[in-house]
């Protein structure tokens, strides 16, 4: 077990009043606040600094702390020293053995120190007044992020997930994936999150939705756009080509006299629901090269006979 | 037991169309009905039914409750503070799709 050393979590100096470390908490919660940060590792460095702040803010937890001596160093190996147990050094007021998990994990060597019931006092979620729940215990909810393809979506499926906690260790889940779910949308699985304390019930797993890129469509909702490439022709004389949608290929008009960045819709044809998304095609025209002496000659024919400024809207 | 053999769950999909009453709303979000009745009063969540007894509430509100339980307790956020982050939040979201 490795020795933390939480003022340096926190970024304060071993003296540092009171003041300095709730300002400094204050400040590095809203930094790695799981629901704000875009730091990869934001639940993380929010536990770390959660813990550290629950045991600087309380003066006996503190002085426990302190008497470990300033000669750790935070990572170096840390042994208690011996004739210690689990809660030596704080006994909390909040009774034994309140799991810990519940409220968020503190680390081994948080509970080397004060014991598991050292966090029941814990400014915690699950303890704060407006969730408490006397007696058996809830488990906490799970969330994670679920990434599928859009042809999952729009067909329905089901995906295997590892569902990891620490009480129960590794456990494997077969979960719906219904047809129609967008990016963004969340699933929930009742009773597959934390299990419970003293005969609670077990949490909900949130699941949320977030799509594979795709080589060719692009969600928007439950909209799906298409870059359809058509040839100079197709749009300027009109033209019914096949167009790839994720429910199977579809014949499109393409009206005469279009032009590049033109959006056709399909209606219907984007990701199932009540209503169903449409497919928007966006027309790209690709112009075939000139790398034959037979194409150049007509591209030279149609500059000669057909006059035309692209430019003329901008003035140029 | 194999991948395969594992029995399929069933989840429920927190959209528009879902519906939950207050007491299961509470529970889902792990709020009390004070808390979830003051976010309605800061316009945070918008339930179906004028009545408190006949709140129906939206998957989506979902999201936005959880975000703003943990919002409030963990940075100490007044309600004012929870809509605004979440309306803040939701604003990058949107930018950044």
């Amino acid at each position: 077990m490795d020795f933390k050393d939480y003022y340096a979590t926190l970024g304060v100096e071993r003296g540092a009043k009171l003041d300095e470390i709730k300002r400094a908490y204050r400040k590095l919660a809203r930094k790695y606040h799981p629901d704000v940060s875009k730091e990869p590792d934001a639940e993380a460095r929010f536990k770390e600094v959660g813990e550290a702040y629950e045991v600087l803010k309380d003066p006996e937890k503190r002085r426990a702390y302190d008497q470990l001596g300033a000669d750790w160093q935070a990572g170096q190996e840390f042994r208690p020293p011996p004739g210690s147990g689990p809660g030596q050094y704080y006994y909390s007021s909040g009774g034994p053995d309140v799991g810990a998990e519940q409220f968020g994990g503190f680390s081994d060597f948080f509970e080397t120190l004060f014991g598991r019931g050292g966090a029941a006092g814990a400014r915690s979620r699950g303890a704060q007044d407006f969730r408490y729940q006397p007696g058996p215990m809830r488990g906490e909810d799970q969330h994670a992020r679920i990434q599928i393809s859009l042809e999952d979506a729009f067909n329905g499926a089901s995906r295997t997930l590892e569902v990891r906690s620490p009480s129960t260790g590794k456990r494997n889940i077969r979960v719906a994936i219904p047809r129609g779910v967008t990016a963004g949308q969340r699933i929930r699985l009742s009773g597959q999150g934390a299990p419970g304390q003293h005969g609670g019930a077990a949490g909900d797993l949130f699941l949320e939705v977030t799509f594979e890129p795709h080589p060719i469509f692009e969600a928007e909702g439950r909209n799906v756009l298409l870059t359809l490439p058509v040839a100079p022709w197709e749009a300027a004389l009109g033209e019914t080509v096949g167009v790839p949608t994720l429910g199977g290929k579809v014949e499109l008009k393409i009206p005469a006299g279009s032009q590049s960045g033109r959006r056709l819709r399909l209606k219907g044809r984007g990701l199932p629901g009540s209503p169903p998304g449409d497919q928007i095609v966006k027309l790209r025209i690709d112009t075939p090269p000139a790398d034959t002496s037979f194409a150049r000659t007509l591209y030279e024919e149609m500059r000669s006979k057909m006059p035309f400024n692209p430019r003329r809207d901008i003035g140029g | 037991m194999t991948r395969d053999e594992l029995d399929i769950i069933m989840g429920q999909l927190l959209d528009e169309s879902l519906e939950f009453e207050l007491a299961e709303f509470c529970r889902v979000c792990q709020a009390n009905e004070d808390f979830v009745a003051a976010l309605v009063a800061e316009g945070v969540i918008e339930p179906r039914g004028d009545e408190r007894t006949h709140w129906r509430f939206t998957g989506r509100s979902v999201r936005r409750t959880q975000v703003a339980v943990r919002l409030h307790h963990d940075l100490d956020v007044n309600l004012p503070g929870v809509a605004l982050a979440l309306d803040l939040l939701e604003e990058i979201e949107r930018l950044q799709r």
